[in-house]
């Protein structure tokens, strides 16, 4: 017998409309569609979108499995209304062999609750001085296409030269975390009015932007394909949409945290809000929500980055760069893009699935809900109220920088491969 | 007040406030019983994460000198330097029953995670944090300039204060820009570009890149102490160059008025951005300084732990 879920009165595209699901497939979709026998799901109120695609995402599994694993991360992604995440390569030990990118999507096969695409490390170690077994990655059982060394840059010029053209024999993609590591030595927030009042030490936006101006430049010379991680400032953009004008293949996202929060947080000395790339101003965050409603910065990406209480505990400049954010991610792109009037639901499910997907490569992932497609959904209340509680996540960790704030959306149902792997009401 | 984190924190009746009640203290120390009877029972602990010799020595005397008892707990052979985090060294004073805690740390904002976190209920009194702020040196500077300058008026109006050197890494600078701000008087930052921080423009102040420009108007020019490490970092070329540049020297004080005065937080390198005759020239009040830090102390922890439990001021 088939598994069977019925979503009635949900809104896809605009529309108000019933879906079926049968097994792991979209079976029927129209505003009188019914199932004898079907699960049935009132999502009166509701939109429907395809499954989220996380292109960056810490599980830190290998190696820091108090803070993360990817059985808690793919719970967190569930919640968050994601279907598949993209898991950072920085764990320990890095994952620049094909023996721990296999390990990592095992753990996510086992898991079951969304797909977990491994990030091959660029150099061996994230270290930037020799390239990983890259070839041996992407030909292992985890199909690698995308590689970083996000945490550091890839800051020679000449090893990003030749792992942007390397990866061009299996239409990979190289994801580059865009910081000049000599202008950010030591650096602990943005540089500008605030980092001067406070004393912590200024990290320019130059230093993002210098490497994403080379980096698109190299990407032109060698005809390969370049992904900028978390973009956070007004002139990164500006190099970006040069770049696509002309005929660049370049690819930007954007993390919620930098489409809402600056750095005047930082007035707090609470390393909760300490985060690489770092937050920066009011006009750099009008900027980033203005170029994703425009495409030119192309997806939402979380940078989901748990970390264990005892390294946010402590002085500023001893804590560690990061926050969570699988669990918060459509709530505020809705409260910033959406009802801003910014983007529709149709260019949400672009930005968060189809294009990551693309991207990625991943092939199973952001199809348009339609019949035939695999019952990959996510099902969100956009007018509920979302109040975040750290104390209430399925990450192991509890370093959200939202806790106690609300956002408009409430994430009702997910279903990976028609499988039903959240409900907000459980 | 329960805190004494910030400059910015504080209203300019308040620093006044604590001017006035140091000027009182000084008044009272000048007298035959050094010693007054006001915090007696109370446990003040120094609690310096960072080697500092002349900020705890004033504090533990300005503390005694108000019968309180002291606790030093410096970094060196201590749990802070075994890797203990800020959070248990809290707890554990907590449970100490301290009353207040004086913090010099190294990290900017180490003061405010000790007095926003609940790890401890007593007072926190920042005696300098990283690169942050210095706030109780910045109140004896105001005390030192407004005794030497003020004619008796009780705030800083009309007086120009030139400070001088590593703005980028000063936390004396920071919170004397607050203060003498606050207390009405013009500031002048003079280095060069690359020891000012990116920001500054949106600061109180004037910037100038000219020493002698601002020695004929300058009311009280402060020096800040250079570190040579800052030389292999880049910020300037050499010693040499930066004291002919920026350092304070008799053909410089020739310029200034006949009643400005020279000043310098400490600890100083003479010969680099003050040669010695500088430091020990008639127009110096450097020792004074120290003196007046003793008072001023006296005046914060008196605030702090006697105004704030009885809501008064009166001696």
């Amino acid at each position: 017998m088939k598994t069977k879920y019925l979503l009635t009165n949900v809104e896809i595209s605009g529309k108000r409309s019933n879906l079926l699901i049968e097994d792991d497939t979209i079976a029927e979709l129209g505003p009188e569609v019914s199932s004898q026998g079907a699960t049935e799901l009132d999502c009166t109120g509701s939109v429907a979108l395809p499954g989220l695609v996380d292109l960056h995402t810490h599980l830190r599994e290998p190696g820091k499995e108090d803070a993360e694993t990817v059985l808690s991360g793919s719970k967190a992604g569930a919640r968050g209304g994601y279907v598949a995440l993209s898991a950072m390569a920085n764990t320990s030990p890095v994952a620049d062999t094909a023996g721990v990118v296999e390990q990592v999507f095992r753990l996510g096969q086992d898991a079951g609750l969304v797909d977990v695409f491994p990030i091959g490390a660029v150099t061996q170690g994230i270290q930037g001085e020799h390239l990983a077994e890259i070839g041996a990655m992407a030909d292992s059982v985890a199909r690698v296409r995308i590689f970083s060394d996000d945490g550091n840059c890839v800051a020679d010029p000449l090893v990003m030269r030749r792992a942007l053209e390397y990866v061009k024999k299996f239409d990979g993609v190289i994801a580059q975390h865009a910081q000049e590591p000599r202008l950010t030595q030591g650096s602990q927030m943005n540089e500008g009015f605030v980092s001067s009042q406070l004393g912590l030490k200024g990290w320019p936006a130059i230093a993002e932007e210098a490497i994403i101006a080379r980096d698109v430049l190299l990407a032109d010379h060698v005809q390969a394909r370049l992904h900028i991680c978390h973009v956070t400032t007004r002139g990164g953009v500006e190099i970006i949409r040069w770049a696509k004008s002309r005929g660049i293949n370049v690819t930007a996202e954007v993390t919620p945290h930098h489409l809402l929060l600056t750095d005047d947080l930082a007035r707090t000395y609470d390393p909760i809000y300490k985060v690489n790339p770092p937050l920066r101003t009011e006009g750099d965050v009008m900027a980033l929500r203005e170029a994703l409603a425009e495409g030119i910065i192309d997806i939402v990406a979380t940078d989901h980055a748990p970390h264990a209480a005892e390294t946010k505990e402590c002085e500023w400049q001893e804590a560690a760069f990061g926050m969570l954010g699988l669990e918060t991610s459509l709530p505020i792109v809705n409260m910033t893009m959406v009802q801003t009037g910014l983007l529709n639901w149709d260019q949400v499910a672009q930005r968060m699935s189809l294009v990551p997907a693309q991207i990625g490569r991943y092939e199973n992932h952001g199809a348009p809900l339609a019949v035939g497609n695999k019952a990959h959904i996510v099902v969100m209340n956009p007018t509920q109220l979302y109040r975040v509680d750290r104390d209430r996540l399925a990450s192991r960790s509890r370093n959200t920088p939202f806790h106690g704030m609300e956002f408009p959306g409430v994430v009702q149902a997910t279903f990976f491969n028609g499988r039903l792997t959240y409900r907000a009401d459980q | 007040m329960k805190h004494l984190l910030s400059i910015a924190d504080i209203s300019k009746n308040e620093a006044l406030e604590i001017l006035n009640t140091a000027e009182e203290l000084a008044r009272a120390s000048d007298g035959p019983m050094k010693k007054l009877p006001t915090l007696r029972g109370r446990t003040i602990v120094n609690l310096f994460a960072e080697d500092s010799t002349r900020t705890r020595i004033s504090f533990e005397a300005a503390a005694k000198r108000l019968s309180a008892d002291v606790i030093n707990f410096s970094a060196k052979g201590s749990s802070l330097s075994k890797g203990e985090s800020l959070k248990d060294t809290a707890q554990t004073l907590q449970a100490m029953g301290a009353d207040a805690v004086i913090i010099r740390h190294g990290a900017s904002g180490a003061a405010v995670r000790l007095a926003d976190n609940q790890w401890m209920s007593g007072s926190v009194i920042n005696a300098g944090d990283g690169t942050h702020e210095h706030p109780s040196q910045a109140l004896l500077d105001a005390f030192t300039i407004r005794r030497h300058l003020s004619q008796g008026a009780e705030d800083l109006a009309g007086l120009h204060v030139a400070i001088v050197g590593d703005i980028l890494h000063s936390r004396v600078a920071r919170s004397n820009v607050l203060l003498l701000t606050k207390l009405g008087a013009q500031v002048t930052l003079v280095a060069p570009p690359t020891l000012l921080p990116v920001g500054v423009e949106t600061w109180p102040v004037t910037i100038s890149y000219d020493l002698d420009s601002v020695m004929e108007t300058v009311d009280a020019i402060m020096m800040l102490r250079i570190q040579l490490e800052r030389m292999s970092e880049m910020f300037f070329p050499n010693a040499r160059e930066y004291s002919r540049y920026f350092g304070l020297n008799s053909d410089r004080i020739r310029k200034m008025k006949p009643s400005a005065i020279v000043m310098h937080p400490g600890p100083m390198n003479r010969g680099l951005e003050i040669t010695a005759d500088s430091a020990d020239s008639a127009r110096s009040v450097i020792v004074e300084q120290v003196t007046n830090g003793v008072s001023v102390r006296m005046a914060i922890l008196y605030l702090l732990l006697a105004g704030y439990t009885e809501g008064s001021v009166s001696l």
